[in-house]
């Protein structure tokens, strides 16, 4: 199997809301510039492209398709698209430089939630004939998901505020984040519910944004970064999408690919990068993954600091690798995660060498 | 960009469709894919347990109404427990949903893996939701026919085709459908009068010269070698894959002999060893929506030059028996569930070379391409596949 590292990785602002168009060119074509410059390369240079965005937040059939504007496909180019997060475009594109098509890779993710009403467009994910008509909002379903697991005793509302309190603090140091800032967890505990148990604070904000992340093969790798993150393990699984024929306060495909990407229990993970929209969801990764105490918990602040749909993903496998270029970090896990309740969920492990 | 020197050999093991019709109301969207997925494990020899990966296809979610339906489709599909990825490129999705399951398998990571592309149009109504106003870009208007029928007629004044060959290929294709067990249309008394006499939709295509709207679903097991070789059934081994994007609208864009598909075309012949398409080929299954785009394909994948398309289909070369036999199924004109037509053009090329397409069955075709593109003319997405390894 050939050796594949993340080489680069650009991130447009975490914001609330963006005037550009629901295609995303706008947050895409200065991050492309961004990656490239990090990079030292050009579009030429790239083999393989892949997109992940979603046609139901953009309102309508076909968003990915003016996305191509922001490449400037011509000469055309050898690309695809998941209708997924980028993370998952990202794997097609390590696909991709596995059967030796192509040396370098570039996936990219977007979204703009503004244009919508995100927990609403959501409810459309769930079963079309008997879940969705009844329109069970997103941040409904993960207030089940937490009153679950409080019932249960294994979180409590303020083991997720903590979370968010973190979360923020950690966020200070990324200039692309939405939410930042120094906060307490008794004034957080102190505001009302949003959706008994949660409330605002264990719920990502609604954000626009973009990520790209590049990757190479073996030499050509080590060209175009001074500290490659090796890709050691990239798997995903699916868990069933019938919400009550799964226990909800677990994460069993997360932990299903975390051991098969060769991090059982965590082994070994200095940093974990989590994209978990919800507090509680962040217990329910760490508690599936296994993490050891040890491990620093999503130093970018994670998707609770800003969550661009079909980005986030993505941007957390960036950050990860971010950990291993600037010499942070020797062993990092990223974890992207799709559908509602943590139904779908990727590992990918970075190493430095 | 490279070579494929790291890639390892794959294999079509099985493959399986739906009867596909304008509406099938007698099954969900789980139920639809999984009849396809059924006849495909059966034709396989295989169950779902022997399955390591799925790749589910489709066009926009707008045409059910169901944002991310592989999210609920995955019990049905067995992928709980298993990797699942949702491929979405547009009208050619379905040739790319197989690209990436023979990806999988080409990079080492899995011996059997699942594809599965569907659309159930009859939940929602395609045309509407593909009449979109884009940002700074042209409307499609009244769905796919009124952005495509410019484009025809631009091909009709460059080859100086004469009128009736768009006819021609109505008439070869829905006769072929006829011979297809699962195609949507099957009109053996089909006749060239008939067609022209047809009303007249978005000029100078007419309605029998146009693809129908079909709730269908299409299933293929892709293998590696080992699984290949264990298989006790005939197998269509991929020679090449291909795929090329290019933007929907900019200065220069050729909408009659796009460079996407050129490219992805070339790209493909050299891959698979192929020098002269037009002798090497046995049987293509080709993405043809609308009929004129069967001497304009033929055109742009280079089994003729430019304005020789036409005097291919004229001479009945794409006929079965004829030097090309251009969807011996029946091909999109017959049947159109969008997402899961890509796929279907695929897997008829992969039953083709396995020698199990029965009735409309190329006798002795040992190599054969699919075919699928979609957007704006803009993807392409296709492969060579052969009754041999190498």
């Amino acid at each position: 199997m050939r050796d594949v590292a993340v080489v680069a990785f650009a991130e447009a602002p975490n914001v609330r809301r963006t005037d550009g168009t629901t295609n995303g060119v706008e947050m895409l074509v200065p991050i492309f510039r961004e990656a490239f410059t990090q990079a030292g390369i050009g579009k030429a240079d790239i083999g393989f492209w892949c997109s992940g965005s979603s046609d139901y937040l953009a309102g309508r059939a076909f968003s990915f398709v003016s996305a191509v504007d922001a490449i400037g496909a011509f000469p055309p180019v050898m690309e695809s698209h998941v209708e997924m997060d980028g993370a998952f475009a990202l794997y097609e594109a390590w696909v991709k430089v596995l059967t030796g098509e192509a040396d370098v890779a570039l996936a990219y993710g977007f979204g703009k939630s503004s244009a919508g009403e995100l927990p609403r467009v959501l409810a459309l994910q769930l079963d079309p004939y008997v879940q969705a008509p009844l329109w069970p909002d997103s941040v409904s379903i993960a207030a089940l998901q937490a009153r679950l697991g409080l019932d249960q005793g294994l979180w409590t509302e303020r083991a997720m505020a903590e979370v968010a309190v973190r979360s923020r603090a950690a966020a200070s140091s990324n200039s692309r984040a939405q939410l930042s800032g120094s906060v307490s967890t008794d004034e957080l505990l102190a505001a009302p519910f949003v959706a008994d148990p949660l409330r605002a604070h264990d719920c990502a904000p609604v954000t626009d944004g973009a990520a790209v992340v590049i990757i190479a093969a073996s030499d050509r790798a080590r060209e175009l970064c001074a500290r490659p993150a090796w890709i050691t393990g990239f798997e995903h699984r699916i868990d069933s999408g019938t919400l009550g024929a799964r226990d909800l306060t677990r994460a069993p495909s997360a932990t299903t690919a975390a051991a098969a990407a060769g991090v059982p229990g965590g082994r070994g993970v200095d940093v974990a990068e989590l994209h978990a929209p919800f507090t509680h969801q962040e217990l329910i990764l760490r508690a599936a993954l296994g993490l050891p105490d040890s491990a620093r918990i999503s130093p970018s602040g994670g998707a609770l600091a800003g969550n661009p749909m079909f980005a986030a993903g993505l941007a957390r496998i960036g950050h990860a690798a971010r950990q291993i270029h600037t010499g942070a970090a020797g062993r990092a896990l990223a974890h992207a995660t799709s559908g509602p309740a943590l139904q779908q969920n990727l590992v990918c492990v970075l190493e430095a060498r | 960009m490279t070579h494929g020197s790291t890639a390892h050999r794959a294999a079509v093991l099985g493959t399986g469709q739906t009867h596909h019709r304008s509406k099938r109301p007698d099954v969900s969207i789980a139920g639809l894919c999984r009849e396809a997925v059924d006849r495909a494990l059966a034709d396989a020899g295989l169950v779902l347990a022997d399955i390591d990966a799925v790749v589910v296809g489709k066009a926009p979610d707008l045409f059910e109404g169901v944002m991310m339906p592989e999210l609920y489709l995955a019990d049905a599909l067995g992928a709980t427990g298993k990797p699942l990825l949702r491929v979405h490129t547009a009208g050619s999705v379905g040739g790319a949903t197989g690209i990436v399951a023979a990806n999988l398998i080409q990079a080492g990571l899995h011996r059997r893996v699942l594809a599965v592309a569907f659309e159930k149009q009859s939940e929602s109504n395609a045309m509407w939701a593909l009449s979109i106003m884009p940002p700074f870009a042209m409307p499609l208007l009244a769905g796919a026919g009124g952005y495509f029928a410019p484009h025809v007629r631009s091909y009709i004044r460059r080859s100086g085709s004469p009128a009736y060959i768009g006819a021609l290929v109505a008439v070869k294709d829905r006769r072929n459908g006829a011979r297809n067990p699962y195609a949507h249309l099957r009109q053996p008394d089909i006749t060239l009068e008939s067609v022209q006499a047809s009303p007249m939709l978005w000029d100078p295509v007419r309605y029998d010269e146009t693809c129908p709207s079909s709730d269908g679903a299409c299933a293929v097991v892709i293998g590696d070698q080992a699984a290949a070789q264990a298989s006790s059934r005939p197998v269509a081994w991929i020679r090449a894959t291909s795929m090329r994007t290019e933007p929907t609208m900019f200065s220069g864009k050729d909408h009659v002999n796009p460079r996407a598909g050129a490219d992805a075309a070339a790209a493909l012949w050299t891959k698979a060893g192929i020098s002269r398409p037009i002798d090497e080929v046995d049987v293509a299954e080709i993405y043809v929506p609308f009929s004129w785009f069967e001497p304009m394909w033929l055109e742009n994948l280079g089994f003729a030059p430019p304005g020789g398309g036409w005097k291919l289909t004229e001479a009945g070369e794409t006929e079965i028996g004829g030097l090309i036999p251009v969807n011996p199924s029946g091909g999109v004109l017959c049947s159109n569930p969008i997402g899961a037509s890509g796929l279907l053009r695929f897997a008829e090329s992969a039953m083709q070379v396995m020698g199990v397409a029965g009735e409309h069955q190329v006798p002795g075709a040992r190599t054969a391409l699919g075919h699928a593109y979609g957007g704006g003319s803009q993807y392409f997405s296709m492969w060579v596949v052969a009754s041999t390894p190498d």
